[in-house]
């Protein structure tokens, strides 16, 4: 195979990790609350800040950063969720989405109003590294174990804890939950908690690839949103898979003509495959 | 095996855990379902609440258990006023409701749904302990511990349902349907458990459509009609009762 064409896909797949974080905690949040965080990417970019600033402002060690980061963000989850969310729980879909989109507009207007429109870089990079043919950039490497282990954290979340059983559960079945002495509530705001801490590992692991400014989310938001779709809504472990086949497309895509090109390409597939699977990729 | 309910955590409390209901009214936004319903059961009786479809059986359950808040009338515990407190703290208190149509968690496991049912931080401390007296009682859900309740049949979900309210380690049970859309044998298994459950020395009160078979496992029942308590009596008076056999025993 063309060694381009191979590191064309190798990348793909880097990038599928780290779209697969935001994915999995727009799907957790919407699986459990079930209103749709139209400001996800804006609290990747709020964690993106935090971390520049930390670093770069008041020169905290890089991992401290790090670390400050996902209570942030994760804080900031618990916010949404108490002052704009809950409020609006029996209110329409079309208001709920509505209120978070214009937390968006908020967030991206206060950052604005913060740091300006400058581009903020870490200025952080680490060496490619050279296998077989092609090379990987060592940083998007780190970044998608990274993802990858904290997809890996969150699966065990899930699957062996009592809250993580009952997130799984209630997704499928609100009403009886309190019959089993779980509060609803309290699982809703445990979700934004952890939707929020997903967002903030994305933006650690994007910040050290993108430059941050105030509307960095529009970069990666809208191809969040594909993939959450394309998996179909909820649905965490479709929302994974969907993340690594888009970041695939983009970065093939990318291969063979601009990164525009790519883009379309794969809205394009993202389009025929609403008409085909309305209900998602891997919906049974 | 006489053990196997024996779960319970707290002392009982020297009410002993009488479930008391007086003048309950309730319903749905608008909608009145329950009309001054009283009805009492003491620790260690197994009741039967039965009538036709639409009667407020469900609504009724359903107001014990907190998911609806009666809009007058007076509900008691073991002596504890329950109007204040929330659901989800209900079980904590011993109070287990097995909802209609059962409503597992379809694409979790036996021993998940098992766990759910033991999320109260008091429930989780005995887990180990209290799903294998469920294994105990239904061998049948050991071996499919790790099968989705989903792809089980109608009897075995039903079980689940009974073993997952059993976990929090009620004082009472509270059954809705339970033999509802199962085959004659497995309904007939269904009612025998209530019997064992019911030796066991666990408070259960028991909605049924099936009034000859309710009829007899029950020490006493109650019939609602149109949310009001049109007959109440032990279950041997209740069978013999005339209008009681030609509406809902076929008259013979
Ligand atoms: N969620 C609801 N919203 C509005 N009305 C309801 C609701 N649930 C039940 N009702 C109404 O309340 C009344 C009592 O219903 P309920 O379900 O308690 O009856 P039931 O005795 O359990 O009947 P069945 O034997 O069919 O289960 C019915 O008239 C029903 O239409
Ligand atoms: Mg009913």
């Amino acid at each position: 195979m063309d060694p381009f064409l191979l590191e064309a896909i190798v990348n793909g797949i880097l990038l599928g990790g780290v779209f697969a974080l935001p994915a999995l905690g727009l799907n957790l949040v919407f699986g459990v609350v079930d209103v749709v965080w139209l400001c996800y990417a804006e609290l990747v970019m709020v964690g993106m800040y935090a971390v520049w600033f930390l670093y770069t402002q008041l020169g905290w060690p890089l991992p401290l950063a790090f670390g400050a980061c996902l209570p942030v963000v994760a804080l900031l989850g618990v916010l949404l969720h108490l002052l704009v969310v809950r409020p609006l729980l029996a209110a329409p879909p079309i208001n709920q989405v509505l209120a978070t989109g214009g937390v968006l507009f908020l967030l991206q207007g206060a950052m604005t109003l913060i740091f300006r429109t400058d581009f903020r870089s870490l200025g952080v990079d680490m060496p490619p590294m050279e296998v077989g043919e092609i090379f990987v950039s060592g940083t998007k490497l780190a970044a998608f174990c990274a993802a990858l282990l904290g997809a890996a954290v969150l699966w065990a979340f899930l699957k062996f804890t009592y809250v993580g059983t009952a997130i799984r559960a209630i997704a499928r079945d609100r009403e009886v939950m309190p019959l089993m002495g779980v509060d609803p509530q309290r699982i809703y705001l445990i979700a934004s908690a952890v939707g929020g801490a997903l967002a903030g590992l994305a933006a650690c692991l994007l910040v050290v690839q993108l430059d941050v400014h105030p509307f960095v989310g529009l970069s990666f938001g809208p191809i969040t949103f594909m993939i959450c779709v394309m998996g179909g809504l909820g649905n965490m472990l479709g929302g994974f898979l969907a993340a690594f086949l888009m970041g695939i497309i983009v970065s093939v895509g990318g291969f063979w003509g601009t990164t525009e090109f790519s883009y379309v390409v794969a809205f394009g597939f993202f389009i025929v495959t609403i008409f085909a699977r309305p209900r998602g990729l891997f919906a049974r | 095996m006489s053990a196997a309910l024996d779960t319970r955590a707290a002392p009982q409390s020297p009410s002993g855990g009488t479930l008391e209901l007086s003048g309950i009214h309730a319903g749905y936004g608008d909608f009145q379902a329950l009309f001054g319903i009283s009805l009492r059961v003491e620790p260690g009786e197994a009741v039967g609440v039965v009538g036709p479809n639409g009667a407020g059986k469900t609504t009724l359950l359903r107001v014990i258990s907190g998911l609806i808040r009666p809009t007058a009338g007076t509900l008691r515990f073991g002596g504890q006023d329950l109007a204040r407190t929330p659901p989800h703290q209900l079980p904590a208190l011993g109070i287990a409701h097995v909802p209609e149509n059962r409503r597992l968690f379809p694409h979790l496991t036996v021993e998940e749904n098992l766990k759910v049912g033991a999320f109260s931080p008091a429930a989780r401390a005995h887990f180990a302990e209290r799903r294998d007296r469920v294994y105990d009682l239904f061998p049948k859900m050991k071996q499919r511990r790790h099968q989705l309740a989903g792809t089980m049949s109608g009897g075995e979900q039903q079980m689940c349902a009974i073993g997952r309210a059993l976990m929090c380690a009620p004082r009472i049970l509270l059954l809705d349907e339970p033999s509802a859309g199962l085959a004659p044998i497995v309904v007939k298994q269904v009612f025998d458990l209530v019997r064992r459950i019911r030796e066991e020395g666990l408070t259960v009160l028991i909605v049924e459509q099936n009034v000859a078979q309710v009829l007899r496992v029950v020490d006493r029942a109650y019939v609602l009609e149109t949310g009001r308590v049109a007959a109440e009596g032990r279950s041997s008076e209740l069978a013999a009762d005339p209008a009681i056999r030609r509406s809902y025993l076929g008259g013979h």
